[in-house]
């Protein structure tokens, strides 16, 4: 299915959140995420499955002022 | 001492981490101004990259405490939730909410910043409002559970000082117990000292400092201006007059009489 991964449009086979980061190479890095505009906690990436056309934003700590 | 949702805080002087010409630039120029408290922002990670990471990691050795922006979001929602990615990835209740309202000048959407700050209060963050120099917000962001404001000098990054001195002032005087800092808009250390000389508790600044030729030497200007800023309200200013005012005393003046 696709997934929109930070805008970017992705195939995966990952039914859910936390097997897709593994998948994309985020494994064991500080990120935090969310799915369609809502914030998924690091402790329900194994329970939040994902549909054709979910949005996914991995994002982590940046300058900011 | 200024305390900033029960945590005590001694530096008066804030920096923002963005624009710096390099990672060690930054870190002198927050050693310069002595400075304990740092704003930080959340953006989309490459997986090969791994640039977050590196960042975290040079911030946790700073030995500061971070402030983490929503910068960028433009509505509740979006704020809401960048708040709770904030909170998970930088291990802080502490959120700098910003919604912003209008693009030319990032003047904050003070309507959303207020739902948006009542929500978060709830949910137990402590929340540090951009916000306008408006008394009228200002009174609805203490009352959906704010303990801090942070009213802006001028468009962020515009380096124009403290544009509406009579708002500011007013806003300082009606809300006598509360942290104010001055967020946004700061050009040059005269404008930091202005802030504290008005009885403001702290500065936060990022452009005026990372964009100098020497953000090094320019955070420990403001660190001076900062701190004599608060030693001018500390010793209460004189207030100014329309007319001179003879400072050598005229009794046995010569050649008169």
């Amino acid at each position: 299915m696709k997934i929109l991964v930070n805008g970017a449009w992705r195939d995966t086979h990952s039914a859910a959140l936390a097997p897709l980061l593994e998948e994309l190479g985020y494994g064991g890095t500080v990120v935090t995420t969310a799915v369609n505009g809502e914030f998924v906690a690091a402790g329900k990436r194994e329970e939040r499955l994902l549909t054709e056309g979910d949005r996914l934003e991995v994002l982590a700590p940046m300058q900011g002022g | 001492m200024l305390s900033l949702y029960e945590t005590p805080v001694r530096s008066r002087l804030m920096l923002g981490t963005a624009r710096y010409p390099s990672p060690a630039v930054l870190a002198a120029a927050a050693r310069a101004g002595g400075v304990e408290v740092v704003t930080v922002a959340l953006r989309r990670e490459s997986a090969g990259e791994r640039a977050g990471q590196a960042f975290w990691s040079f911030i946790r050795e700073l030995g500061v405490r971070v402030l983490p922006n929503t910068a960028g979001c433009h509505s509740v929602k979006e704020a809401v939730t960048t708040a709770h990615m904030a909170r998970e990835v930088f291990g802080t209740p502490w959120i700098k909410l910003e919604v912003i309202g209008e693009d030319d000048t990032l003047q904050p959407d003070v309507f959303g910043l207020v739902e948006a700050a009542r929500t978060l209060c709830a949910e137990g963050f402590a929340v540090f409002p951009y916000t306008t120099e408006d008394l009228v917000v200002a009174e609805r962001l203490l009352a959906a559970g704010c303990r801090v404001l942070m009213p802006w000098g001028a468009p962020i990054g515009s380096g124009r000082g403290l544009n509406n001195l009579f708002g500011l002032k007013t806003l300082r005087a009606h809300f006598p117990e509360v942290p104010l800092i001055i967020d946004a808009g700061l050009g040059v250390p005269s404008h930091a000292a202005q802030a504290l000389e008005l009885g403001f508790d702290a500065v936060l600044i990022n452009t005026a400092v990372a964009q100098a030729r020497d953000p090094v030497q320019m955070a420990g200007a403001f660190a001076r201006a900062v701190e004599a800023g608060l030693a001018a309200r500390a010793a209460g200013p004189m207030e100014p007059r329309d007319l001179a005012t003879p400072s050598t005393p005229v009794i046995g003046t010569a050649f008169r009489g």
